[in-house]
């Protein structure tokens, strides 16, 4: 099972599901570097300001303060040294050892992302993680999107719960795809998108777009190894989205508008999308598209194109 | 949010922890949650008990320590701590504020056997 997501049931399409759980990890070609964040390296001694004694039978344990194992005074003013969890004396702890951790919970898949990121840069890939409530119309917009790019180097990873479909529509338009089934995942994970940057294998200086399992929610929190995420909301979701989710549009670089050309039809009022958008996230960068009738679609290909180039410019300088 | 999800990054940590140092058993383990994290502590809690079941932490007391969340105004230029997500600056007013810390889900330490 998935240690991040807890997701036993994650699959790349077409595969074994068994030939990807996540606990037997490690069967990958890309480097996954596991140097992330265990902590630190904390190994003191401590003079015990209550009973002024320097030297008690501390575990010297890397990483762990171990506090609480001193010797305790006897009825008869014995002194019990290492007896640990019996009738310590200082209030609110019971146990002999405390372990500082000092680890984020995501630190695992931290470190996923950041390995992603190490392969992407290295090939001055543009990565974009597009995320979404469903039914924004992701999926519309990159068909779109690829289209309109020809024949630019790029590549895609679709997460879904279920189904291939998203997968299939992407390489209906020519472009290479790899959907990754989540099954009751509600986001993808590094853990995920590195394997499926594994069967993809992205070209040097291209684009690679991960559209994420649709939900304002739990993606917000999840490193891919992504450049920026996207997020999208289309006018018939309502004006406050942005302050219903917040954390996703705090988030994003970039948000699309998406469906203007609905605009009118759902009585959207365009200036309160951005002026809620701005509200929790004054640095966003908003453009207005219509995946349908291709309004906009060129401020968004632009967008891309230059995170590109200064992808390509980083990769050029390392 | 994904209350489930991060019980199953708890329970790996601990695994990791419990291996690494050899301990059978964790009485209790302490969190620290940003205000701005999204997470759901009731629901973590929950998620604990259920995900715990078979580790090391299996019966622990969790406890759960709160972290400001600290916004830059975009109209004062302060940092400034606020209570809730969308609450305007304490100090001028402004509705238009950049969290600055405030999204940390971190085990700060546990207590073992």
């Amino acid at each position: 099972m998935c240690t991040v997501c807890g997701c036993g049931t994650a699959r790349l399409e077409g595969q074994d599901p068994h030939a990807h759980q996540h606990d037997g990890h490690h069967h990958h070609d890309h480097p996954h570097d596991h140097s992330h964040g265990h902590g630190h390296d904390h190994s003191h001694d401590h003079d015990h300001g209550a009973c002024g004694c320097g030297h008690h039978h501390h575990d010297h344990d890397h990483h762990a303060h171990d506090h609480h194992d001193h010797h305790h005074h006897g009825a008869q003013g014995d002194l019990h040294y290492g007896m640990g969890l019996a009738g310590t004396s200082v209030p609110g702890m019971s146990q002999d050892r405390l372990i500082a951790v000092e680890t984020s919970i995501l630190a695992k898949n931290d470190g996923y992302a950041a390995s992603n990121r190490r392969v992407l840069d290295a090939l001055g890939v543009f990565a974009v993680n597009l995320v979404s409530s469903p039914g924004s119309g992701k999926t519309t917009l990159l068909c779109k999107t690829i289209t309109l790019l020809h024949d630019a180097p790029l590549a895609v990873i679709e997460g879904d719960q279920q189904t291939s479909n998203d997968a299939d529509r992407i390489r209906a338009t020519g472009a290479p795809a790899v959907q990754v089934n989540t099954g009751k995942g509600c986001h993808l994970d590094a853990h995920m998108v590195g394997h499926a940057m594994d069967h993809l294998r992205p070209r040097p200086e291209s684009l690679l777009f991960i559209e994420n399992v649709g939900n304002l929610v739990c993606p917000a929190a999840f490193d891919l190894g992504e450049d920026a995420k996207v997020a999208i909301l289309s006018v018939t979701e309502g004006e406050d989205k942005p302050l219903k989710y917040p954390d996703m549009f705090t988030a994003a670089r970039l948000a699309l508008i998406n469906k203007v050309d609905l605009a009118a039809a759902c009585d959207a009022d365009l200036e309160a999308y951005e002026a809620n958008l701005r509200r929790v996230n004054p640095e966003i960068e908003i453009l207005r598209v219509s995946a349908r009738t291709g309004e906009g679609m060129d401020l968004w290909l632009a967008w891309l194109r230059r995170g590109l180039a200064a992808k390509a410019r980083v990769e050029a300088a390392q | 949010m994904h209350e489930m999800s991060l019980a199953e990054g708890i329970r790996g940590i601990v695994e990791d922890q419990a291996r690494r140092h050899g301990f059978a058993r964790v009485t209790r383990l302490r969190l620290e949650i940003g205000r701005f994290a999204g997470v759901e502590k009731p629901a973590l809690a929950f998620a604990f008990d259920v995900v715990m079941r078979g580790s090391p932490a299996e019966g622990a007391a969790l406890e759960m320590i709160d972290l400001p969340g600290q916004a830059l105004c975009y109209d004062c230029a302060e940092v400034v701590e606020l209570a809730d997500r969308l609450d305007p600056c304490p100090r001028c007013g402004g509705g238009k504020l950049l969290p600055q810390g405030g999204d940390e889900m971190r085990i700060k330490d546990m207590e073992v056997l």
